[in-house]
């Protein structure tokens, strides 16, 4: 049996392909029974989340499988093969095993090492388990695809750095507040970026907001959402004393906090630190604020230069996780194996004993005076020379099943004693808790 | 016994220190795991090299140089292990954990003569000062080695450097806090050390205070703590300012410990 993958991602379709042959989840029943409904196709899968659309599947016929995997995605969403086909890629055997590996691991994601993708692919595989589409193979599968990727995230860096500037604004803070358990966030306007950030900082354990603004109904729309306190905009500097961290994006045209406030608020502050991020432009915050001991003036451009060197150490820790991959890809692999060991023996023997019992059927019919032990004997002649002649070709299998080459023997023994395809093993496997 | 395990503790210093310096170059939480362990298995047997030391002369080992440099970095480890725990501050072995390895090769590369003990140090109120007075200073030395690493992430703030060095080193505020702390235990342990002396020279050559050297030095840099640490209470100096500080009072601390001589002993 063999894995095969095809789908499209943001590497090879635009965002206007991807969202064509998107799957809705609310209706991805049939899509799924129509999956494996396919000549040839066993077990399937399907993915789709706003960056890609995949089909994991299985299959005895590779190329057959892969093309009729195609023609089904192309006809469900009513777009001509030859439009769909240029953005596809396909994967079977091992190359179809490090894919997943890697999409789970979120090394083939956008953003690499964004944590999202598990959780797509863990959604996709619940649907596929509850209309039964996965079977023995993808369950396993996809199980060791997901503590492969548990594996990736505990053992390498890949997703520990900020790489959104909001978040990139929290790990900053950290450095240099330590703790944020008991810091206030001020919000000094209310744009978009800050409104995040305030909520990474909230996130991050911050213990209050104050929001300002200079229409104040907008400062307490948001303070209210944020369970904060709204503050009048010209009271700002009679409650800046209070906050630990700043957040400025207002529109105005001019500075609003400038360094001779900042002193004062510092002083008062018994000048334990003050983190300042002016996400303006123009400018909020007075560049000389960063000069004031104690007071620590950061601007978009600082965090997002933050932002790209944490983009290029995870590209460094990725390296590290296609290694645990490898591993993982090798033990998998030998498990999918050796799976066919088993009823591939049971099926020769089966085929052995067959001809055996037809031709001593024959014989007994044809021969009437036979003494009277003769039957048992031959019985147990035929026995002998049944279990000799299979005694080094199942040693030899097993081997082999441990070895990893074993498709090449199953499918010749397939193939040279006309063998049925193997019984599907019952096998429940336990949803794995993460 | 004790020049074994004083040895081993050279070794393990030693090893402790370059796993500590690796882990500035390398993340690697088992690298970090691996450095603590030595250094503390080597901070064992410094207390056992210093206990075998003290069981045969009948008295701690205090009374030279090399005695007391010994003591020094042991008591600076033992500081930092506390530290350690506390805070997780691994990237402070890196530089505490070489200076004990230095104290402890220069006192072994001296020469250590068996003498008798001279009669005015025999006295409680010696060993109270000594013992007392080398727990500050390490309370102090870890000051310092944060004071140190404040501005150099300091530096790494202001200038918007924002390197793997930087990501290593604690949080401004933590080394800020670490600094207060070994202040608070520090300066009251330095304060009682300076009575005590004073009782044990009011014993010894019948003067509360003589003004020799080593006790003057002693009182510049109890000022020096007293200001900072008066200073961080009730202004609130704190950061760059108490860092610096910091780092002053350490420095007339060594001229005080190593340059000035006793004039009541050696």
């Amino acid at each position: 049996m063999n894995i095969i993958v095809i789908g499209l991602s943001h590497r090879t379709a635009t965002v206007e392909i991807r969202e064509k042959v998107a799957f809705s989840p609310s209706l991805i029943e049939k899509p799924l029974h129509d999956l494996i409904a396919l000549d040839d196709i066993v077990e399937g899968v399907i993915v789709s989340t706003c960056n890609r659309v995949e089909i994991y599947a299985t299959t005895r016929d590779i190329a057959g499988g892969i093309s009729r995997i195609k023609r089904f995605m192309a006809d469900h969403h009513c777009i001509p093969l030859e439009t769909l086909e240029p953005y596809l890629y396909s994967y079977h055997s091992e190359a179809a095993i490090r894919h997943v590996f890697r999409v789970a691991s979120s090394l083939d994601s956008m953003i690499v090492g964004e944590p999202q993708i598990l959780g797509q692919i863990k959604t996709s595989y619940g649907y596929a388990a509850e209309y039964k589409s996965s079977g023995i193979i993808l369950n396993r599968f996809l199980h060791k695809a997901f503590s492969v990727a548990k594996r990736v995230r505990t053992e390498t860096k890949i997703a520990s750095s900020a790489v959104s500037v909001a978040f990139a604004a929290v790990e900053l803070a950290k450095k240099i507040l330590g703790e944020l358990t008991d810091k206030t966030v001020m919000l000094v306007g209310a744009g978009e970026m800050c409104e995040l950030a305030a909520k990474h900082f909230l996130n991050s354990g911050a213990k209050g907001v104050m929001v300002t603004n200079r229409t104040f109904e907008r400062a307490e729309r948001l303070a209210d959402e944020f369970g904060g306190e709204s503050i009048r905009f010209e009271e700002l500097f009679q409650h800046l004393h209070r906050a630990d961290i700043v957040l400025s994006s207002t529109g105005a045209p001019h500075i609003i906090i400038g360094p001779k406030e900042v002193e004062e608020v510092i002083k008062r502050r018994k000048f334990r630190p003050m983190f300042f991020i002016d996400i303006a432009v123009p400018r909020d915050i007075d560049q000389k604020v960063d000069d004031i001991e104690n007071a620590y003036l950061f601007t978009v451009d600082d965090l997002q230069e933050i932002v790209q060197a944490n983009l290029a150490q995870r590209s460094l820790e990725a390296e590290k996780a296609e290694e645990i991959i490898d591993q993982e890809i090798g033990q998998f692999y030998k498990w999918l194996s050796s799976l066919e060991v088993t009823p591939t023996i049971v099926a020769l023997r089966n085929r052995f004993d067959e001809i055996r019992r037809t031709e001593l059927d024959k014989t007994f019919s044809a021969w009437k005076d036979l003494p009277p032990d003769a039957e048992k004997r031959l019985e147990a002649l035929t026995m002998a020379i049944m279990n000799k002649l299979l005694h080094t070709p199942t040693t030899v299998l097993k081997q082999a099943g441990q070895g990893g080459r074993v498709d090449l023997y199953v499918d010749a023994l397939r193939q040279m004693f006309a063998l049925e395809a193997a019984p599907e093993e019952k096998e429940e496997l336990e949803l794995e808790e993460d | 016994m004790t020049h074994l395990f004083f040895s081993l503790t050279l070794g393990l210093y030693c090893c402790a220190s370059a796993a500590y310096l690796a882990c500035l170059l390398r993340t690697s939480s088992t690298l970090t795991l691996w450095a603590r362990r030595l250094l503390t298995t080597g901070f064992i047997a410094h207390i056992l090299s210093t206990v075998h030391l003290a069981s045969q002369a009948q008295h701690l080992p205090l009374t030279n140089l090399q005695e007391s440099l010994s003591f020094f970095s042991l008591m600076i480890v033992g500081a930092f292990l506390l530290f350690e725990r506390r805070y997780k501050v691994a990237t402070l072995g890196s530089f505490i954990s070489p200076l004990a390895l230095i104290m402890l090769g220069v006192s072994s590369a001296l020469h250590g003569e068996v003498r008798q003990l001279h009669p005015i140090l025999q006295s409680n109120w010696f060993w109270i000062h000594a013992s007392l007075a080398f727990i500050s200073y390490a309370a102090f030395t870890i000051a310092f080695g944060v004071a140190v690493i404040y501005l150099i992430q300091r530096h790494f703030v202001k200038t918007k450097h924002f390197g793997a060095l930087f990501q290593k080193l604690p949080p401004l505020e933590t080394l800020d806090e670490i600094s207060y702390r070994c202040l608070a235990v520090g300066f009251p342990l330095l304060t009682v050390a300076i009575i005590s002396g004073a009782i044990w020279s009011e014993q010894a050559v019948g003067s509360y205070w003589v003004w020799d050297p080593k006790q003057t030095w002693s009182l510049v840099t109890w000022f020096i703590y007293a200001a900072l640490l008066h200073g961080r209470l009730t202004i609130g100096w704190r950061g760059k300012r108490a860092a610096i500080l910091s780092i002053v009072g350490f420095i007339v601390l060594l001229i005080t410990f190593l340059g000035m001589k006793h004039s009541i002993t050696w």
